[in-house]
Order: C-alpha cells, then sequence, then structure tokens
C-alpha cells in the first residue's frame, strides 16, 4: 500500500487547492524557490460538471444539476505535468494551482511547500470545526419531565 | 488501485517521455472557426474546405483530423481508433484534450481512420437507430489527397445537379460500401474525408453513381 | 399569408435604458453589490441556483441583482449562460452521508444517532419583525459548542432499512449513468431518474402546491419528515486524463428524506416507502415539497391508482420547468396581430350569418307582439 501514498497526498493537496483562495494559493508560490519556466498545456478554462446524486441518497443516479468548474493543465521544462480542477470560475487561481501541483510533485514530503500546504489545510479544517461547533450548539438536548409519582 | 498508480505515473515526473502534445491555444474562437468549416463541408457535399493548421500534430494524425476532434469530441462522444493510434500518441493525446472514452466501431460517436491502415468498412460502424439516426458514427477517413484520383460524381441534397470530386486513396471497395450506406437512409454513418488540413464531407445523403468508364 | 412588420427599434433600445434606470432606484441610495446578495439574499441565491440548475453562488447573485430580484428572470439568466459552457463531466454521485452537518433534524426519531441538530433556521423564530434590521450595521455571533458534532451522522432510513422495514433503495444492476434531460428528450413512462432531475430544476412554488395537494388528500400518502440534513458535501470528479477522482471544493445541499406508511401489496410485505428530494443550497421547502411529490410518483411503482396530479409524471414533469412555463405564458406578449385579425373577421362574419340566420324567424314573433 505504500505505493498509494504520493497518490493520495497529491489527491489531498487536489483537495485543498480547490477549497483556497486565489491569495492563499498566491502565498504559497510566492514562499517557493524560484518557479521554474512552464508552458500551458491546457489554457485554463471555465467549463460545467453535471453533478449526480442517488435516489435515496444510496439508489439509483440521478442528475441533480450542473456547477461551474475551472481547469487547467501546465508543463514544467522537466516534464512535470501539473493539473488544476475547482468548482468556481477563478482562471488565474486555476493556473497558479496547476503549477504549485506540479511543484508539490518534484518536492519531497516535508518541504516548505508541503508544509505551507499543511497549514492551509490546518486553517481550512479549523473553518469547519467552527461552523461544525455552531451547529453543535442548536443540538435539543432532551429531557424527560418526571410524570408524578409511583 | 494498479489503474490509478499507472495514471499517476503517467501523467507524473517519473516517465519524463509522456507527452500529451498541445490543443487550441485559444479553444472558443479556433472550435467555432472550425465548427464553421465541418458544416459548410457538410451541408455542401464535395467542396474542399481548409481548417487551417495545427502542429505539431501527434503521430498518425492529420492536421484536419485533429481538429475536427477537438472540436467535435469530449467525454461524451466514444472515439474509434485503429489499436496502433489509439494505444500510441493519439490516444494519450486524445484523453487528454478531448477526454473522449476509447470505444469499439460499433459504440462509437466519431472514428478515425488513416489511410494505410486496415480500414473495417463502413458496416462496422454505428449506423443510429430508426428513432435516433443522428446518434450514428462519424467517419473520419484520411486518406492520400482530396485531388488526383478517379473523378467520382457526387448527387444529393446540397449539391445543384452534380459535383465532381476525384479524391486519391479511398480504401478498396469504398464506394460499394457507400451505396450500401446511402440506402439505409434515414440511418447510416456520415464520413468526413481528410487530407493534411483540408476536408470534404460526405454525408449518409450523397449518393456517388458508379464512375463512367474511363476512355 | 405573412406580412413582416418592421419598427419599434427605437422603443425597444429605450426600454432597456428605462429598465437599467428602473433597477438601479433611487440613485440616492447605494447601489447592491453581488457580493452583498450572495451573503445576505442566500436563500434567493439558493432558489436561483436550482431552478437554473447551475451551482454558482456569484452568477445567482448576479442574477438576481440584474433581474431586480425576479427569481424566474434570473433562472433564466443563468439558463442561457449555462449554455454557453463547455461540460467536463458528470461527479460521483455526491455521498451525502458524509455531509458536514449544519442542520439535520428528523420528525419521526427523537432519540438518532448524532441527534436533532436545529441550525440556521426560520423554524423557531416569531414572525415578528426585527426593525433593528432596519437600521443596518449588526454583526451578529453565534455561540459555539466546546466540541463538533459527532462524525456518525447515519441517514434516518438507513436506519430503518436496517430492520427491513423500510423500502429499499439500492442501484439498479450495472449502477447505469443516468439521463439527463438536457442532452436528450424525455418520454413517459418517466424513470425516476428523470423524475428527480425535472423536480431538482423544477420551480419550488409548483411543487409546493403539488405536494400540499398531496397531504391533502388529493394523493393519498401519510407523509413524516424522516430526515432532513443540510450543509456542505465534498463533490468529486474522476478527470479522463487522470483516472483517479479529485476533489473539487464544497456545495451547499438540502437532503429530504419523507417516509410514508404502505399498507403492502400482493408482492410486497406492509412497510414504509421513500420519497426523496435534494437541492442546492439551504432550500428546505424545495426539497421537502420534491420528497413528496417523489413518493406520489411511485404511484405505478407500487400499484396505486394515479388519480391525482401529484401522481402523474407526463402532468408533473411537463409543467414544472418555469423558464419553460414564463416563456409559453409570457410569449401571449408578442404581437399576434395577424392571428388577432383573423379571429377579429371570422367572429364578424359568424355574426353577420347569425344575424342573417335570425332575422326571418324573429320578425313575424315581432309582429305578433305587437
Amino acid at each position: 500500500m505504500q505505493s498509494n501514498e504520493p497518490l493520495a497526498r497529491r489527491q489531498g493537496h487536489f483537495a485543498i487547492l480547490a477549497r483556497a483562495a486565489l491569495a492563499e494559493v498566491e502565498a504559497i508560490l510566492a514562499d517557493a524557490p524560484a518557479i521554474p519556466p512552464f508552458s500551458v498545456l491546457k489554457q485554463p478554462e471555465t467549463g460545467t460538471i453535471m453533478v449526480e446524486g442517488r435516489a435515496g441518497g444510496g439508489g439509483r443516479r440521478f442528475n441533480l444539476g450542473e456547477a461551474t468548474m475551472t481547469r487547467c493543465a501546465i508543463r514544467l521544462e522537466d516534464g512535470t505535468i501539473g493539473f488544476s480542477y475547482a468548482l468556481g470560475r477563478n482562471t488565474e487561481k486555476a493556473r497558479k494551482a496547476a503549477v504549485l501541483d506540479a511543484l508539490l510533485q518534484n518536492e519531497p514530503p516535508g518541504g516548505p511547500m508541503h508544509e505551507a500546504m499543511r497549514r492551509l489545510a490546518d486553517r481550512q479544517q479549523r473553518a469547519r470545526d467552527e461552523a461544525s461547533r455552531k451547529a453543535a450548539a442548536t443540538k435539543v438536548e432532551f429531557f424527560t419531565m418526571v410524570r408524578g409519582e409511583g | 488501485m494498479a489503474e490509478q498508480n499507472a495514471a499517476l505515473r503517467k501523467a507524473g515526473p517519473a516517465d519524463a517521455p509522456f507527452n500529451p502534445g498541445i490543443g487550441f491555444s485559444d479553444p472558443v474562437f479556433q472550435s467555432q472557426a472550425a465548427f464553421r468549416g465541418i458544416l459548410a463541408a457538410l451541408s455542401e457535399p464535395g467542396t474542399i474546405h481548409d481548417l487551417g493548421s495545427f502542429a505539431p500534430c501527434p503521430a498518425g494524425l492529420e492536421p484536419a483530423t485533429a481538429i475536427l476532434l477537438l472540436t467535435l469530441t469530449d467525454y461524451e462522444t466514444p472515439v474509434w481508433m485503429p489499436e496502433a493510434l489509439e494505444s500510441g500518441e493519439a490516444g494519450i493525446w486524445l484523453r487528454f484534450h478531448c477526454g473522449a472514452p476509447p470505444a469499439t466501431p460499433g459504440k462509437a460517436s466519431f472514428a478515425v481512420a488513416p489511410a494505410g491502415e486496415v480500414f473495417p468498412g463502413l458496416t462496422a460502424f454505428n449506423p443510429g437507430n430508426e428513432l435516433y439516426p443522428d446518434r450514428s458514427t462519424t467517419l473520419i477517413l484520411q486518406i492520400e489527397s482530396l485531388t488526383g484520383g478517379d473523378m467520382l460524381d457526387l448527387e444529393g441534397p446540397g449539391i445543384p445537379g452534380r459535383r465532381q470530386l476525384d479524391p486519391r486513396g479511398l480504401p478498396p471497395g469504398f464506394l460499394a460500401g457507400w451505396a450500401a450506406n446511402t440506402r439505409l437512409y434515414p440511418l447510416g454513418v456520415d464520413v468526413v474525408l481528410v487530407a493534411g488540413s483540408r476536408i470534404v464531407g460526405l454525408p449518409r445523403t450523397t449518393r456517388i453513381p458508379a464512375p463512367a468508364p474511363r476512355t | 399569408m405573412y406580412v413582416a412588420v418592421k419598427g419599434g427599434e427605437a422603443a425597444i433600445l429605450a426600454t432597456h435604458d428605462l429598465l437599467a434606470e428602473a433597477r438601479r432606484g433611487d440613485p440616492a441610495v447605494p447601489e447592491v453589490e453581488v457580493a452583498q446578495i450572495r451573503e445576505q439574499l442566500g436563500l434567493a441565491v439558493a432558489r436561483v441556483m436550482n431552478e437554473g440548475s447551475l451551482y454558482d453562488r456569484d452568477l445567482a447573485a448576479l442574477a438576481l441583482k440584474q433581474a431586480q430580484g425576479d427569481a424566474i428572470e434570473a433562472a433564466f439568466l443563468i439558463r442561457a449562460f449555462r449554455t454557453t459552457l463547455p461540460r467536463f463531466g458528470s461527479s460521483l454521485p455526491v455521498e451525502t452521508s458524509r455531509m458536514a452537518i449544519r442542520r439535520r433534524i428528523s420528525a419521526a426519531y427523537k432519540d438518532l444517532p448524532g441527534g436533532q441538530v436545529l441550525g440556521p433556521t426560520y423554524d423557531y423564530t416569531h414572525r415578528l419583525f426585527d426593525f433593528a434590521l432596519m437600521e443596518g450595521e449588526s454583526r451578529p455571533e453565534a455561540p459555539q459548542a466546546a466540541s463538533p458534532l459527532s462524525d456518525t451522522m447515519p441517514r434516518v432510513p438507513d436506519i430503518l432499512g436496517a430492520e427491513g422495514l423500510m423500502e429499499p433503495e439500492t442501484p439498479p444492476e450495472g449502477d447505469p449513468a443516468p439521463f439527463d434531460l438536457t442532452r436528450q428528450p424525455i418520454s413517459f413512462p418517466a424513470d425516476r431518474d428523470v423524475r428527480l432531475q425535472s423536480m431538482a430544476r423544477g420551480d419550488e412554488g409548483f411543487l409546493l402546491g403539488l405536494g400540499y395537494s398531496v397531504q391533502r388528500g388529493f394523493g393519498g400518502n401519510h407523509p413524516f419528515a424522516g430526515e432532513i440534513r443540510m450543509g456542505e458535501v465534498s463533490v468529486e470528479f474522476v478527470p479522463e486524463e487522470l483516472g483517479f477522482p479529485i476533489d473539487l471544493g464544497e456545495i451547499t445541499l438540502t437532503e429530504c428524506q419523507m417516509v410514508n406508511q404502505f399498507s403492502g401489496s400482493k408482492d410486497v410485505p406492509p412497510q414504509f416507502t421513500r420519497g426523496y428530494g435534494l437541492a442546492f443550497g439551504h432550500s428546505e421547502r424545495k426539497a421537502m415539497s420534491m420528497a413528496l411529490v417523489d413518493r406520489a410518483l411511485k404511484a405505478r411503482e407500487f400499484g396505486e391508482a394515479a388519480d391525482y396530479p401529484a401522481q402523474q409524471d407526463e402532468f408533473v414533469l411537463y409543467h414544472s420547468d418555469n423558464v419553460e412555463a414564463a416563456g409559453f405564458v409570457e410569449h401571449l406578449k408578442l404581437p399576434h396581430y395577424v392571428d388577432f385579425q383573423g379571429e377579429l373577421e371570422l367572429i364578424r362574419r359568424i355574426r353577420a350569418e347569425r344575424e342573417a340566420r335570425l332575422a326571418p324567424e324573429t320578425t313575424p314573433i315581432q309582429e305578433a307582439a305587437e
């Protein structure tokens, strides 16, 4: 299973970058050692993805409706290909996230960009946590009234 | 899981030779311009239309074929190519830029048949069905040249009277197959002949009477 | 004969300017920003995303601004824009069981695992005006519990399903790709996937009315809100060029599972049956209405008589799309001068014929009356 680690790590990066703001992606790139030249394989392009659901949550698939998404692919001079796929219409973020994906593939885990990604992931987790704790504050605590004795 | 790892390696740094080639640099305008050309070719069968240059082309594909595929195919249009193309540069390029899945000839929305390859014959492809004749295969047939071969007479919708075309390098038996294909109407496959950057449309409605014996 | 009439260009151009001015309102009042609509009119944004059938909060907010808050006009704008975008593919089916919950209630089970989480709801408000909102500038802050919600929030029908008392919902053989009514014409009887897609983009008001009709006896079901949940769900996609799933980010969804009594048939033992609703954003009324009508539309599958509108797929599916409906109703505004002239002349002629026919009969009576 060890061989799946790079894949799982890269999938994690895609998820983090999809949820990141443009400024957050730029901040990580700004901290990166010089960005090597790259060519754009697929221009940043906005389209849609059809979001599928399942009847009853677990049954037959159906089309719920579309969502906007933007994708991009670049290639570094050494041949590494970086992709970006995320909901929304931010083409600038797509280009930069694709570059970051390529750079992260070439940096060993624990490197500065990986560390910056981890901190970004922590921030995202804290935001999720906060939303969950606010929801938890509205959780009903039932109690039973005493109905009389004997 | 093994598949996923293979895919990761394919798109990762480990295999440097992986090269998906290029797509349109300006997808909206290039595909619209190409679409206009394809529309003109299929609505006026037998007329030659130049789709412009495209380089570098994946090995085995003509520039016009690449432009046709970029313009017309996506993840919802399965594409058949001969094994040699499918497993080579052309297959990788098609997956990467169009997202079109591979298919058997009978299930393909589009098919690419290059000159020199074994041509499976028109009946191998999907002629559509009575409810949806439009769901047939559109065959991109790469030939030696659109001119300089035997002169053919073309008749049918989009042709005032007759139009002449002299393609060179049609696969053996193509004309007999084409006659059978036109008899399937409203079913049948549509063909786009390709040589270099130029195309000619042969929709299923275009009849090609047997050429008069040469004198 | 067809008579083309030209003219009106200047008048039409002037309507554009007048519309822009009407949209802007009093220039002394600050202009509303798209971001303000997105953040502060979130429920209207959700409705436009559902009926426009495109999840993009910024675009829905822009549509609302451009349409002066007319939800159907806004949905129309979204639909028109969508047609200009290429589609990159279909997502993996969303996993609502892994939703990051912000609201989750059940009217059927008090003590369900994970608890009843009320979330941001109007249900317990007093429907009294808050005049403080007229003053603007508020910074409310919600309290936080010491710990987040449990990760285990099973869907209620899954709990009942474990006992075998619930109609199972499992993928059909081979888990086929769903029908897409934006690509293919629908035919009847329509399968469940067609019905659900159609309702997901259908008009909330229309579905609400139909759902209500079911409850009032025009459909004969006795529903319980088995579960309603709202929160964020990841959208996953497998790009053809990568071959492994990518998490594209999150969307907000509302899901409703209606539970209905079913006394059983020759082949099916008595059990609970299900109606399902799923909608973009926080759209509870929409999801509930959809779930009621979904169950009603299962009438044929359960061998029930389809006597009422909500049980008839052709009626429901052909009339739920408000962009289509508005288009057909509002096309009556287009010039029908020639049609009308034709009818006018027809009526005049019939009238004249009738008078001519009646004239000899009435004359003697009038004479008699004298």
